[in-house]
């Protein structure tokens, strides 16, 4: 698998011991993590955990960066993953410890994150009685992992562990648990490294259909109006899928849109880029999905975000659809031709057919002339104002003053999350962090310390709302502490932005409960945390602001001042079709009826 | 879920790793995503192989049958999944323990049906019997309908089980061979 080969090219394996050394529970936990790859986990002790705490005393090379709050080190290790292509690993304890866990992994699972979590449980003999920080860790996690593990037997531990690895990077990526009762990680066993260790998991491994992909071929040569619609399978699968699906487009001249998680696998500066499609995508996309004749959609999922109305979505296309897992497919929309495989592998397999197809395409120039048609009418566009600064002026600005720089940047959730993928755009794979799924608020600024231990050098960026980053707020003292100079852009407009954009269009403008009557000083924040503080006010002060944060040599927490009613746009409406979307110029006009308004 | 005019009985038969919490994680997938489960048996079959077979009668439209089988296949703990429903070699049985309480007439007319469905009397008392049914799962309806004028009190049934004719273990069946994962290593 390529994400697989990936990982052993990004991290060698140390030199595992001899086979059959004997150590304690704990000791083969950093011994498997070291073995796995590991070099850098996120945790918070606790009572459950303390022996493997004190065997990580004593292993200083395995780097433990140290959170304010679980949920943080869930995060940390996303972003850690995401921006890596490795498994991100995160150390906490039982009870309060795991059940705070649960929202990274529900995020995790549902945008395909491999993440190993390890949590500690009260001992064997206590389980069941109610003890102090017990809780049914395994139970309660259950639904949002893709597999969980309670050791009850020294002899499983290693063998689960490197199990844990395997189930979490493999076929679609996502996030395991494996709970350790206290007393197994006192207990003296043998350890076996990876290669020696039973299998516990079943293999997933797949050859590609090559009859699916000379169907597919030949509905792709035969198209009139194509459109390769991508997700986040293209960047779990490797850098290697990122390139094949360049070679895929230059040489077949089709137009390329993506889902939100998919954002960077093909670069927004190449002219075959119509931008992200889906509730808050560009007209381009959206009318292009609408009207093409032939949809190949790689390792994406047709979620309610992208496709809108299903009865209308996409009405006269053949769809091909390339996915890992064989549950996305026919889950949300019928497709025609299945293709079950990495996307990197498919995408290759299609090139080589492309190459060797003997009718050569018919011209497309025709429908590239109806998307320029769309693209003239620069959706994006929005009003300037001279006073105050807008939402998206300040991520366009921000996005110029990054150019030339090894720049990642996060989201958390809402409006700027959305103005961040409209107006910050990507050329390569792994640098764009947002939680796509799930819908996290909270999640950019302890994803940005992942990305940040990850990428010492780099420049991270959580873009945030004010709403939002107050949710793990706290982890800027992990930021601090650990010395990760991330650099936190708050879209500051004191509303929940998102939320008084749906009470403005679809509850009549009843604003309940969005507005924040009181907020923090950002900067005084940033004070009392021991980092820099900078607030932007004015359009004309944005760019000098913007240069002073990123000059900054630590953490920073930027309160910039915008707009406070402004809305993202465009927008397809709840219960409508990509081709009934609206502009910021047509609000008025807008009219969602009662069936949008139940939808989410 | 609502039953549409297309919505269809299935058998599936869902070979797991004999773990613990491996039926949670089944039960769980069919309440967390709105499946039907209309009888449900499980048991230990392999001790060797440490693994366990799961007998679910699920209700829904081919598309969501299919969903529910790539769903459960996505299940680290599930090794295979078959669907032996419409399988001209797939054998469906289930057993019902029936309470009958009557007296007179009733009482030999409740041991003349028990006989014509090959029921076994498996306790006695002056006024009742239990009977042992097997067979299909519309056998045993018809079954304890037949029973109910006569004066049926009780009713425990297993739920369906099902087997592969032949000499063969069973196998990945037609269909399902693209969507079912490899075979295990070691």
């Amino acid at each position: 698998m390529t994400a697989t080969s990936n990982i052993a090219q990004i991290h060698p394996p140390t030199p595992a011991p001899q086979a059959g050394v004997e150590m304690t529970g704990a000791e083969m936990v950093i011994q498997a993590l070291r073995d796995n790859g590991v070099d850098t986990l996120f945790g918070y002790p606790g009572g459950a955990v303390l022996p493997i705490y004190d065997a990580l005393f004593a292993n200083d090379d395995m780097r433990h960066i140290l959170v304010r709050h679980e949920q943080g080190a869930g995060h940390a290790a996303e972003g850690y993953a995401r921006s890596t292509g490795k498994v991100g690993v995160a150390l906490v304890t039982s009870g309060p410890g795991a059940t705070n866990m649960v929202t990274p992994l529900a995020d995790a699972l549902l945008d395909s994150i491999p993440l190993v979590v390890i949590t500690g449980q009260v001992p064997t003999h206590l389980i069941g009685t109610d003890a102090f920080q017990e809780c049914d860790t395994v139970g309660i996690t259950r639904s949002c992992t893709k597999h969980n593990w309670l050791v009850s037997d020294i002899d499983d531990l290693a063998a689960i562990l490197h199990g844990a690895f395997y189930v979490a990077r493999s076929g679609r990526p996502g996030p395991v648990v494996v709970d350790i009762p206290k007393d197994i990680q006192f207990a003296q066993g043998t350890y076996l490294p990876p290669g020696q260790s039973p299998r516990r998991s079943k293999r997933t491994t797949r050859q590609v259909d090559q009859t699916k992909i000379a169907q597919a071929v030949e509905i792709m040569a035969r198209a009139k109006r194509p459109i390769l619609y991508t997700g986040g399978g293209v960047i779990n699968a490797g850098p290697s899928a990122s390139a094949a699906l360049r070679e895929l487009a230059r040489e077949t001249g089709f137009p390329v849109t993506s889902t939100l998680m998919g954002l960077g696998a093909f670069p927004a500066s190449d002219p075959q880029w119509l931008g992200m499609l889906g509730m808050h995508g560009s007209w381009e996309a959206n009318h292009a999905m609408h009207d093409c004749d032939v949809m190949i959609c790689i390792g994406a999922r047709f979620d309610d975000r992208v496709t809108g109305r299903l009865d209308k979505f996409s009405p006269n296309s053949i769809k091909i659809h390339i996915d890992i897992d064989p549950s996305s497919i026919n889950k949300n929309v019928r497709v025609d031709v299945a293709i079950i495989s990495d996307a990197g592998e498919a995408l290759r397999a299609i090139l080589s057919a492309w190459r060797t197809r003997r009718a050569p395409a018919p011209s497309i120039d025709a429908w590239w002339q109806r998307i320029d048609q769309w693209r003239a009418r620069k959706c994006f566009s929005y009003a300037h104002d001279t006073d105050v600064i807008k939402p998206q002026y300040a991520i366009e600005r921000l996005f110029a003053a990054t150019r030339g720089k090894d720049v990642y940047i996060t989201t958390e959730v809402g409006q700027h999350q959305m103005w961040a993928a409209q107006y910050f755009h990507f050329d390569e794979p792994n640098r764009w962090m947002t939680s796509g799924g799930l819908g996290t608020m909270g999640y950019g600024l302890p994803a940005a310390l992942g990305v940040q231990a990850a990428h010492p050098d780099a420049l991270v960026i959580d873009i945030a709302g004010e709403a939002s980053v107050q949710m793990t707020m706290q982890e800027m003292s992990t930021a601090v502490q650990h010395r990760l100079p991330i650099k936190v852009f708050i879209l500051n407009n004191e509303w929940m932005g998102m939320v008084r954009q749906w009470q403005q269009l679809l509850h009549g403008e009843r604003y309940s409960h969005s507005y924040s009557e009181a907020l923090p000083d950002f900067v005084k924040m940033a004070e009392a945390f021991d980092c820099t503080g900078i607030r932007a006010n004015r359009p004309e002060e944005l760019d000098t602001k913007i240069a002073e944060m990123i000059a900054a040599p630590g953490p920073v927490l930027f309160d910039c001042r915008v707009a406070r009613e402004e809305n993202c746009f465009p927008m397809i409406p709840s219960g409508k079709a990509h081709n009934e979307m609206i502009l910021a110029d047509d609000l008025a006009a807008t009219r969602i009826d009662d069936a949008g308004k139940k939808l989410v | 879920m609502t039953h549409s005019a297309r919505s269809e009985a299935r058998t599936l038969a869902i070979l797991v790793d004999n773990e613990p919490g491996v039926l949670a994680r089944v039960v769980g997938l069919f309440s967390a995503r709105g499946y039907n489960i209309e009888s449900l048996t499980v048991a230990e079959t392999d001790t060797a192989a440490h693994t366990s077979r799961i007998t679910v009668v699920t209700r829904g439209e081919p598309a969501t049958i299919d969903q529910i089988k790539s769903q459960l296949d996505r299940i680290v703990s599930v090794r295979q999944v078959i669907d032996v429903t419409d399988d001209a070699a797939g054998v469906l049985r289930e057993l019902a323990l029936v309470k009958v309480r009557s007296s007179g007439q009733d009482r030999i007319e409740a041991l003349r049906v028990a006989d014509i469905f090959r029921a076994k009397v498996i306790d006695t008392t002056l006024e009742s019997f239990i009977f042992e049914v097997t067979g299909a799962s519309e056998k045993v309806d018809a079954f304890i309908d037949l029973m109910r004028p006569i004066g049926l009190t009780e009713i425990s049934r297993t739920g369906v089980l099902s087997i592969h004719r032949g000499p063969h273990a069973d196998r990945l069946m037609g269909g399902d061979a693209e969507r079912s994962p490899e075979p295990l290593a070691s």
